[in-house]
C-alpha cells in the first residue's frame, strides 16, 4: 500500500529565516510517529506544513496521493485533524460545545443525534464527559487539552462517514497533562493506531516517544536529522549531539520501578 | 427568540404611540389598519414621522447590533465593535467631509443629487476604513487580530483629529449638522433614507446567519478552523465586508450610536450562550428594539426637544462597558 502522508523535499521560510529545510518523510498508515528534537527544530513547524495549514516554499506533501493543497478544506477536514497545544478562548463556550465544533458540517448522513452521540462518547474517550457543561474559559490547562482531544475525536469519527484513511495530528498533546493522563492519552494514541489510523505527533519526553511510538522523526535545526525505530534514533551519541545531554546508562543502576496505567480511565479501558 | 420578536413589536408600538403628540394605542392600531378613519393630523404624524423614523431605528439597531456581534466574532474577542476599531469614526468623517468640504466643492458639481452625497460618502468613508485595517493588518494572506485592533485604534484618533479640523474649518450650520453626524440621531429620518438603508441593510442580516457556523470555529483560531474545514480567509473577507456596508448605512442614515454593537451581543452571550447560530439572528432583533427604546426616550424625555440618541447610547453603554472590562479579570486577551 502506498504510504498515507508524503513530504517530498519541504522547505519552509518566514522572515527570512528556514524553519524546515529539505525535509523528505513518508508515513505509512495506521502507524504512530513521533517528533522530537530540542526547541526551535522545527517540530511545530513541521507538522504544520504536513496538516496543510502552512504552504512549503519548496516542495510538496501528499496526503492519500494528492497534493495536500489541491485538497479542498472542507474535504481535507474529514481525512485529518490537528489538535493544537491548548488555547484561549474569547467566549464563554461550554465543554461540549467546543467538543461539538469538531463535529458541525462535517460527516455525511449523520442525523443530529448521531453528532451528539459522537462528541458525548469523545467527550468520556478523553475523559471529559463530567466536564461538558462547563464554561471552557474556566477549566484547567490540562483540562482544556483534554477537551481538545476529545474534539479532534470527535471530528475523526464524523468524518469516517466520508474519508476513513485518516491522520491525526498532535502537537504536544501532553504538555499541560498530569502524569496519568499523559500516559492515558498516549495509550489511547497506540490503541486508535492499532485500529488503523495514522498519527503524527510532537513529544519532549523521549522516554514515552521511544515507549509509544512505531517510528521516530529527529529533527535539528530544521533538518532531519535521523528517522526510524527508537533504538536506532536515540543513539547516545546523537542524543549528546542533537540535545546537549549525555546518556549514562552504565553509572546509574536501573530503576527499579517503570510507571504503567492503571485502568481508571474509561475510554482506554473500551478499546 | 419569540421572546425577542414579541419584545421587537411591543418597543414598535410604544414608539409609534410616545411622542410630542400621545396617541393612544387602539388609535395607533386603526391607523395603521386604515388610514382614511381618523383625524388626518395624527394620520400625518404617524405615517409621515413616526413610521418611517421607528423603520429607520428598526434597521439601523438591528444593523448596529449584528455587526458587532460579527466583528466580536471576527476578532475572537468580545469587546471588539465598529466603534472600536475607527470603521464608525472613519464613516463618520467621511460624512463631515461630505458636509464641510463637499458643500463647497461637489454642490455645482451634483447640485441635486446633494441629498446622496452624505450617505455615499460615510458608505465610502466606512468601507475605505475597514480596508485600510485590512491590509495594514493582513501578512501574507493571514489577517493579525491584534494589529488589527491597534491599527483601528490609530484610525479612530487619526479620524477625531481630522474631525476636529472641520469643525474648525465649519460655519455655524455645518457645526450643527457635524454635532449631529458624532452624536448620532434619528431625528432625520425620512421615507427616503428608510428606502436608501433597506436594500443595504437587510440582504446583510439575512446573510450573516450564514456566517454562524464559521464564526464559531473561528472562535478556536484561525488555524484550527482552518483544521475544521472552514474557508479563514474567504469567510474573513466577507465578514469585513459586511460589517463595513451595515456601518456605513447605519452612519449615513442616523450619525455615530455607540455601544449598541458591544452591549447587545454581549447580554445575549450571558443569557443564551455564545453560539453564532443564535447570537447572530437574536443580536439583530434585541439590537433593533433596544435602539427604538432609546430612541422613544430620547424624544420623549424632553419634549417637545429631543435628545440625540447617541448621547443615551454612550450614557448607558460606556459604564456597561467598563463593568464589562472589570468583570474580565484575566484582561483584555488579544
Amino acid at each position: 500500500m502506498s504510504p498515507i502522508l508524503e513530504a517530498r523535499n519541504i522547505d519552509y521560510r518566514t522572515g527570512g529565516r528556514m524553519l524546515i529545510e529539505g525535509i523528505n518523510l513518508s508515513i505509512e498508515s495506521g502507524t504512530l510517529t513521533i517528533v522530537i528534537g530540542p526547541n526551535g527544530a522545527g517540530k511545530s513547524t513541521l507538522l504544520r506544513v504536513l496538516c496543510g495549514e502552512l504552504p512549503p516554499a519548496h516542495g510538496e506533501v501528499r496526503l492519500n496521493g494528492s497534493s495536500i493543497h489541491a485538497i479542498p478544506t472542507w474535504r481535507l477536514a474529514h481525512s485529518r485533524a490537528v489538535m493544537p497545544q491548548a488555547s484561549e478562548l474569547g467566549f464563554p463556550f461550554s465543554a461540549f460545545e467546543v467538543a461539538h465544533l469538531g463535529v458541525e458540517g462535517i460527516g455525511r448522513g449523520l442525523s443530529h443525534h448521531d453528532r451528539q452521540r459522537i462528541v458525548l462518547d469523545a467527550l468520556e474517550q478523553a475523559d471529559v464527559g463530567h466536564l461538558a457543561h462547563r464554561n471552557y474559559q474556566t477549566l484547567s490547562g490540562g483540562e482544556r487539552q483534554r477537551v481538545h482531544f476529545a474534539r479532534v475525536l470527535a471530528q475523526l469519527n464524523a468524518g469516517r462517514s466520508i474519508e476513513t484513511r485518516q491522520v491525526l495530528f498532535l502537537d504536544e498533546p501532553i504538555a499541560s497533562l498530569d502524569l496519568k493522563h499523559q500516559l492515558a492519552l498516549m495509550n489511547k494514541a497506540q490503541t486508535l493506531s492499532r485500529q488503523g489510523l495514522t498519527i503524527i505527533a510532537v513529544l519532549h519526553d523521549l522516554q514515552l516517544a521511544a515507549d509509544t511510538g512505531d517510528t521516530l522523526v529527529l529533527l535539528q535545526a530544521g533538518r532531519l536529522i535521523a528517522q526510524g525505530k527508537a533504538d536506532t534514533v536515540l543513539s547516545p551519541d546523537r542524543l549528546s549531539e542533537v540535545f546537549g545531554v549525555s546518556l549514562v546508562p552504565q553509572s546509574l543502576p536501573p530503576s527499579p520501578w517503570k510507571l504503567t496505567l492503571q485502568n481508571n480511565w474509561p475510554g482506554a479501558a473500551q478499546n | 427568540m419569540i421572546t425577542l420578536g414579541c419584545l421587537v413589536v411591543l418597543m414598535s408600538l410604544l414608539a409609534l404611540g410616545a411622542g410630542a403628540t400621545g396617541i393612544p394605542l387602539s388609535r395607533v392600531l386603526s391607523i395603521m389598519m386604515e388610514p382614511s378613519s381618523v383625524p388626518s393630523g395624527e394620520a400625518l404624524v404617524i405615517l409621515q414621522v413616526r413610521l418611517p423614523r421607528l423603520l429607520l431605528g428598526l434597521l439601523i439597531g438591528a444593523a448596529l447590533a449584528c455587526s458587532g456581534a460579527l466583528m466580536q466574532g471576527l476578532f475572537r474577542n468580545p469587546l471588539a465593535d465598529p466603534g472600536l476599531v475607527g470603521v464608525s469614526a472613519g464613516a463618520a468623517l467621511a460624512a463631515a467631509a461630505t458636509i464641510v468640504v463637499g458643500d463647497a466643492l461637489l454642490a455645482p458639481l451634483i447640485g441635486p443629487l446633494s441629498f446622496v452625497a452624505l450617505p455615499i460618502g460615510a458608505f465610502v468613508g466606512g468601507l475605505i476604513t475597514t480596508f485600510a485595517l485590512y491590509l495594514v493588518a493582513t501578512r501574507q494572506g493571514r489577517t493579525s487580530i491584534a494589529t488589527m485592533l491597534l491599527a483601528g485604534v490609530a484610525f479612530g484618533a487619526l479620524s477625531g483629529a481630522l474631525m476636529g479640523f472641520l469643525s474648525y474649518l465649519s460655519d455655524d450650520r455645518q457645526l450643527r449638522d457635524l454635532s449631529f453626524w458624532s452624536l448620532g440621531s434619528l431625528s432625520g429620518a425620512t421615507w427616503t433614507k428608510v428606502a436608501a438603508a433597506t436594500p443595504l441593510i437587510l440582504p446583510v442580516l439575512i446573510v450573516t446567519p450564514f456566517l454562524a457556523r464559521g464564526l464559531n470555529a473561528l472562535a478556536l483560531g484561525e488555524a484550527e478552523a482552518f483544521h475544521l474545514g472552514v474557508p479563514v480567509q474567504r469567510l474573513k473577507a466577507v465578514a469585513i465586508l459586511l460589517v463595513a456596508v451595515t456601518v456605513g448605512a447605519s452612519v449615513a442614515c442616523a450619525g455615530m450610536i455607540g455601544f449598541i454593537g458591544i452591549v447587545v451581543p454581549h447580554i445575549l452571550r450571558l443569557t443564551a450562550g455564545p453560539d453564532h447560530r443564535m447570537l447572530l439572528p437574536a443580536s439583530a432583533l434585541l439590537g433593533a428594539a433596544l435602539l427604538v427604546l432609546a430612541d422613544t426616550v430620547a424624544r420623549t424625555i424632553a419634549a417637545p426637544a429631543e435628545l440625540p440618541i447617541g448621547i443615551l447610547t454612550a450614557a448607558f453603554g460606556a459604564p456597561f462597558f467598563l463593568w464589562l472590562l472589570l468583570r474580565r479579570q484575566g484582561g483584555v486577551g488579544l
